[in-house]
């Protein structure tokens, strides 16, 4: 156990004396470590912002969209759609789900009414879409017992209002039943030049839209946030028990979600991967190259310490743990520096997306981080440590 | 039993073009505990080749070679390195300190390849040896700071902080001044006896060798013991030293055959030392009468 402390304090001594060839074997290493750590972390974010996205058209995993086609001139009555979504959902206890109708509503705007498209979602519909409004607020349960019905809209829709959402604006939506709603929240345009688009809950649009306008909508759909290992199993029994709740219907239930991405995750990890080993190995061929000139440096001083009672195995292992040290350090101050970038660098606005479950410092990555630094630090003091071993104790002395 | 034991210790390396050269021959040399031994002879005669055998840093090619009565050549090599770091201290020509770390910190490398409370310690332990040697003071001082003296005294703390039964010194006056290496011999030989040590002392300074018990000297790879007697005490300046042959086995019954100094310092002076010894010297011999005349080795 000395022997193995000795070990340590003489290689934490020599690194101490040669301090420039520290900070040289710093300057490799520690880029190397602080760039595995960074891109793991990239990697973790550039996932999650991909993750998000798509989450944010097709739902968590695993969001499954049922659908009931119906299969002759005549659309089932939109009553008979809820009952038959409301009792799946109670059957297979669905903590989060939505019902989904598509509109086209008409808003009188200060300059005429225009038809507006307009989704009709549940209140869960933004947890499982991920879905986040930049002012005011989304739908709350208690918002379908309004008369007046809530509106969530986009920016182009407050513009052709003319006004602001601190202003609590209102608008009526014309038509047979001419109603008065409230916008409560707003969100980004998904593209530039998007045109008013408004969200409303689907209790409200039934109970304000008219006939004509609910026959236009279309059957409405029915999406569940389900677990992923039960989503299979899922999809069918939801098939089978809708197929007859429904009659005249033709049954669909698919994966919304991209059960795929774990294939593009493997693929930006091996990529991630490769670039970390290329920059590694860059770092330790320049911990070679300065231990390899360092070791013939000190061949007298390898002399005398064999002269102390320092066997080979010794003198081996105090080069190889000089590297090893060195490397330690480089990767506690490359994972160090990997934290303060990942903590001052918006990587997701960056990538274009702002992320809502913004991944954690990549422990992992940092663990991996500095197993890969004294790995690359026990294979660069090697080709030195083999040289000391083979210094001819009596020439060192006189060297 | 004696401390270390040579019997028909030789050794030889093959040169680049197949020849043997041979360093030492059939060297027969006993060394008992708290002994103080001196071999003298010419540069490249196999001085250093002899003391690196003694202190495990070289193998015999042939011979045996028994410490504690137990033949090294059946020490493993770690072994070997343990008992060379535990038994043996070396003080060298050149002091050998480690560059850029202090004098504490050169003395307390030894103590690194120590076990148990001598490693933990070893700060307290290469302070309070360098208080022994005089440099209390100068413990956080980098070598190139200290006088030739002080570098070879922070030299002899390194080599006997360890406690070794024997000190094998190596020219210890070799790159010292007359005075400063009178100095730094009665250090060594006071510490080496306080601590019970063995010395032995290789050189071609008569003024050093004269200091040991018995002497012997190495030429041609052999080794042959010798008087030396100084016919006058006192100062270096005024040290007359005559070197006797004697034959080998008989140490008391020596062939006395004066050498006078003079010549000595001469040719050490030419070959760098400082080992000269003043006015006592006589004129009419040459260096090869005192160290044999011919070199084997370089």
């Amino acid at each position: 156990m000395t022997g193995f402390f000795g070990a340590l304090a003489e290689a934490w001594d020599e690194l101490r004396v040669h301090k420039l060839r520290v900070l040289l074997a710093l300057i490799g290493v520690a880029v190397a470590v602080c760039a595995i750590t960074t891109i793991t972390a990239a990697g973790d974010m550039l996932r999650q912002v991909s993750a998000e996205s798509n989450e944010r058209w097709g739902g968590r995993p695993a969001t499954l969209n049922v659908s009931a086609w119906p299969t002759g001139q005549e659309m089932p009555g939109v009553e008979e759609y809820v009952a038959a979504y409301d009792d799946i959902t109670a059957r297979y206890e669905v903590e989060h789900s939505s019902m989904v109708m598509w509109a086209q509503t008409p808003f009188r705007f200060p300059g005429g009414t225009m038809e507006t498209q307009t989704n009709a979602v549940s209140a869960d519909w933004a947890t499982m879409h991920r879905f986040v409004v930049d002012g005011g607020r989304w739908f709350t349960e208690a918002d379908a017992e309004n008369l007046s019905p809530a509106l969530v809209v986009n920016h182009a829709f407050l513009e052709a209002l003319g006004q602001r959402i601190a202003d609590h604006p209102t608008i009526v939506i014309g038509g047979e039943n001419p109603v008065l709603a409230t916008i409560v929240g707003t969100y980004p345009d998904s593209w530039p030049g998007e045109g008013p688009a408004a969200y409303m809950l689907v209790e409200s649009h039934l109970r304000w839209a008219s006939p004509t306008s609910l026959v236009n909508s279309g059957a409405p759909s029915l999406e569940l946030w389900v677990p992923t290992d039960t989503a299979d199993v899922l999809t069918e029994a939801v098939r089978r028990d809708l197929t007859g709740a429904i009659p005249g219907t033709q049954v669909e239930v698919s994966r919304m979600d991209s059960p795929d991405m774990g294939m593009i995750d493997g693929a930006t990890k091996w990529l991630i991967l490769g670039v970390s080993t290329i920059a590694l190995l860059l770092g330790g061929l320049g911990l070679v190259n300065i231990a390899l000139v360092t070791v013939r440096y000190r061949i007298r001083e390898i002399g005398i310490r064999r002269s102390f009672g320092a066997s080979s195995g010794r003198v081996f292992f105090s080069v190889l743990m000089e590297s090893v040290v060195a490397t330690i350090v480089a990767g506690v101050v490359g994972v160090s520096l990997a934290i303060v970038i990942l903590h001052n660098v918006p990587l997701d606005t960056l990538m274009g997306s702002t992320v809502q479950d913004r991944p954690g410092f990549p422990a992992s990555a940092a663990v991996t981080g500095m197993v890969a630094a004294v790995s690359v630090g026990a294979l660069a003091g090697l080709i030195p440590a083999l040289v000391a071993v083979r210094v001819k104790v009596i020439d060192a002395i006189r060297y | 039993m004696s401390l270390l034991e040579l019997h028909g210790v030789t050794r030889s390396v093959r040169l680049p073009d197949d020849r043997i050269l041979q360093i030492l021959r059939g060297i027969d040399l006993t060394v008992d505990a708290g002994e103080h031994v001196s071999i003298v002879g010419r540069s490249g005669t196999g001085k250093s080749t002899l003391l690196n055998i003694l202190g495990l840093l070289d193998t015999p090619t042939a011979g045996e070679f028994l410490l504690d009565g137990v033949p090294i050549g059946r020490l493993s090599g770690r072994v070997r390195a343990r008992r060379r770091g535990a038994d043996f201290g070396f003080v060298f020509q050149q002091f050998n300190l480690l560059q850029a770390r202090t004098a504490l910190e050169n003395v307390a490398a030894p103590l690194l390849y120590a076990q148990g409370k001598q490693f933990w310690n070893r700060k307290r332990l290469a302070a309070e040896m360098l208080e022994r040697v005089g440099l209390g003071d100068r413990l956080d001082t980098m070598p190139e700071k200290l006088s030739g003296g002080e570098q070879q005294r922070v030299a002899i703390a390194r080599s006997l902080v360890r406690g070794p039964r024997v000190i094998l010194a190596d020219e210890p006056t070799g790159a010292l001044d007359v005075d400063t290496g009178g100095e730094v011999m009665d250090l060594l030989d006071t510490i080496a006896q306080e601590n019970g040590s063995a010395l032995i002392a290789i050189t071609h300074d008569l003024a050093v060798a004269s200091r040991a018990k018995r002497h012997f000297r190495l030429a041609e790879g052999v080794l042959a013991p010798i008087a030396i007697g100084a016919r006058s005490a006192g100062s270096l300046d005024g040290l007359g030293t005559t070197m006797e042959h004697v034959p080998d086995g008989e140490d008391h019954q020596a062939e006395h055959v004066a050498v006078p100094l003079g010549t000595v310092a001469s040719a050490a002076a030419a070959t760098g030392s400082t080992g000269a010894h003043g006015p006592g010297a006589g004129p009419g011999s040459t260096l090869d009468d005192l160290f044999g005349d011919s070199v084997v080795a370089s």
